[in-house]
């Protein structure tokens, strides 16, 4: 199965809405809890980040009998330092988003923690992708 | 324990999300930072914060939150009522700080 989401850069009214649906879709798939829990962390760290840092981006979503593959496409500035972004802490994030209680350099590490496989790959002033797998059963 | 009898037992004020106030209790977790939450909140869990923008709906939503307990005396904003009552996640209030609301609940669900 195949899904696709729309996500809009500074939109943080709308921020959750995919990962709300996935979340709907694998409850009805029978997914253990524990696993959408997984899925639906890193799922909504990664959307969090498109609409916190990213002029617009996608998310496509692969639900196959064993895994589910998410890839999150943005355009945006893009990531100088992947090493660093990944750092525990470390947020480039704006103060007003921080306020809101985003920002505090946890969302990576979470999707990392979450994940069976996860990959950035990002070009600085055109956007980044990231992509995570996990595994559908325990 | 369910959410109406927490809202009993600490005399709080529920500003959203009544269909839910039958909500089973099961845990706590208090932090303003949505990762955090996101990352570490049991489910079942009530979230207590001063967050009150509609993205903590999303985030309690998407953990199974049981409620939410707003502190200070803060309110929530309109959107945020809106999603508490479609997710039927209730939105509860109280004018003590967060240490002090925790220490409460900490004690009504006989964790210490």
């Amino acid at each position: 199965m195949h899904f696709e989401y729309r996500v809009q850069g500074g939109d943080f009214v709308r921020a959750g809405q995919a990962s709300s649906q996935v979340k709907k879709i694998l409850k009805q798939l029978n997914v253990s809890p524990g696993i959408i829990k997984r899925v639906v962390v890193a799922l909504y760290e990664g959307e969090v980040n498109i609409v916190a840092h990213a002029f617009q981006g996608k998310i496509y979503v692969d639900i196959e009998t064993n895994k589910i593959r998410v890839v999150l496409d943005d355009v945006g500035p893009g990531i100088p330092d992947i090493e660093m972004a990944m750092r525990p802490g470390f947020s480039t994030a704006s103060p007003i988003v921080r306020e809101m209680g985003f920002g505090a350099g946890m969302g990576l590490p979470n999707i990392k923690a979450n994940t069976d496989k996860m990959k950035i790959s990002s070009v600085v002033g055109v956007g980044t992708r990231l992509e995570f797998e996990v595994a559908l059963k325990e | 324990m369910n959410v109406k009898d927490l809202v009993d037992a600490l005399n709080l004020k529920v500003y959203s999300g009544h269909e839910g106030l039958d909500n089973m209790v099961t845990g706590g977790y208090t932090s303003d930072l949505l990762s955090d939450v996101m990352g570490n909140a049991p489910a079942g869990a009530v979230w207590i914060t001063l967050q009150t923008h509609v993205n903590v709906m999303a985030v309690a939503t998407l953990k199974d939150i049981s409620a939410v307990i707003l502190v200070k005396g803060l309110q929530p904003e309109p959107n945020t009522i809106v999603q508490s009552d479609n997710e039927k996640i209730p939105i509860l209030g109280t004018d003590l700080q967060a240490f002090e609301i925790s220490g409460k609940l900490y004690h009504l669900l006989g964790l210490k």
